[in-house]
């Protein structure tokens, strides 16, 4: 069955969501991708995510991998552009319009009202995928870990993400 | 509007910026593939260093409010950042060129990667790494919700909004384009520009 026109739909829909990061649409996501079109499970959808935060470029390529499983390197290049294209075309208009806005005092005030809203989607989102990457002990001290880390030293993310890598083969493989 | 005029307002915005050279699509496109290539653990930093530091595209002061204009749309601020650049230095050629080549190396990673996980996914040594990971992952949004909460939480209002979303996607089940509205619109009307703001403004 050709999944390529759900996935064109589903990943246009979450392109607008993505306000403060590719994270304030990972509850949607989860619901479309998981729940709704069964592409994949939620633990898979979690790995991908995660693994996706260790590859350079912009944070949320993991589409991809949805895009391929459901529809080949078909659906995955109509992810992409899905995903991408609507906030890009917004962004050209916008960039083309900025000038003119400058003295809008709305602008600020969008600015300023939207921080908060998308701080606060951010972390939705990470309560969701907590959900399904908390369990114990050990990944909760994965979690807290490197989180005190960050906030401490300033080391870049990607070596973290892999030190927990690391963790989880030596405290959470089969005994 | 037509494009005429858009260049026109780009140049005498311009004017003021550093005399930059004529930057080819195909000078964009390589060096936009090799932030693509060697971003590990997050764009902005290596946009900085390559467009602003290294190639003098742009200066600080554009890159920081091109940075503030990508956080305020959907979208992410890697591929923001890919348009709102590329748009700058050659229209809209620049930020198509800019965003593929931005995409381009981590989405063909991540093909790969995908279908080695759906053969050896199930792979216990794999599974585990991955528990690690995942766990990991979620210890780095929270750092970035810190991070950020930090720099853009003015008062207790912003926190009681940011509160309210998480309540809204998180325990009432809404869905996040009804919770962005309604609570976006609540803040941005709590935000909204007062008089003396608008006459310091027009001074």
């Amino acid at each position: 069955m050709n999944q390529v026109p759900a996935l064109v739909r589903v990943f246009a829909y979450l392109s607008l969501l993505t306000v403060g990061g590719g994270m304030a649409a990972f509850p949607a996501m989860k619901v479309q991708t998981v729940d709704v079109h069964r592409w994949l499970t939620f633990p898979q959808l979690i790995h991908m995510y995660s693994v996706g935060q260790m590859a350079p470029g912009p944070n949320m390529m993991m589409i991809v991998t949805i895009g391929s499983w459901a529809g080949g390197v078909l659906g995955a290049a109509a992810v992409v552009l899905a995903f991408f294209g609507p906030t890009a075309i917004l962004a050209f208009i916008v960039a083309r319009l900025w000038k003119k806005l400058e003295r809008w005092p709305w602008r600020t005030s969008i600015q300023q009202g939207l921080a908060p809203v998308s701080i606060g989607l951010l972390l939705a989102g990470c309560f969701t995928m907590a959900r399904g990457a908390i369990f114990g002990v050990e990944t909760a001290a994965i979690a807290v870990g490197v989180l005190l880390v960050l906030l401490q030293y300033k080391i870049n993310p990607a070596l973290l993400v892999m030190g927990g890598a690391l963790i989880g083969v030596l405290t959470l493989s089969p005994k | 509007m037509s494009d005429a005029a858009a260049g026109a307002d780009l140049q005498s915005a311009a004017s003021t910026a550093p005399a930059v050279a004529e930057v080819s699509i195909g000078q964009i496109f390589l060096e936009f593939l090799i932030i693509g290539a060697t971003s590990f653990g997050g764009v902005v930093p290596y946009l900085r260093g390559s467009l602003v530091t290294k190639r003098h595209w742009i200066d600080d002061k554009e890159f920081v409010e091109m940075l503030s204009i990508s956080q305020s749309l959907p979208g992410l601020n890697a591929t923001n950042m890919a348009v709102l650049v590329g748009e700058k230095l050659r229209g809209a050629l620049g930020s198509i060129a800019a965003i593929i080549a931005i995409c381009l190396p981590g989405g063909l990673l991540m093909y790969f990667i995908g279908n080695f996980y759906r053969i050896h996914g199930d792979h216990l040594w794999i599974t585990a790494a991955l528990k690690g990971v995942a766990a990991a992952a979620v210890g780095l949004i929270l750092s970035t919700v810190v991070g950020l909460s930090k720099k853009s939480l003015a008062n207790k209002f912003d926190f009681f909004f940011m509160a309210l979303t998480v309540v809204a996607v998180n325990r009432l089940h809404q869905s996040v384009p009804r919770t962005l509205i309604v609570v976006g619109v609540l803040a941005i009307l709590f935000h909204r520009p007062r008089k003396e703001q608008n006459e310091s403004a027009a001074l």
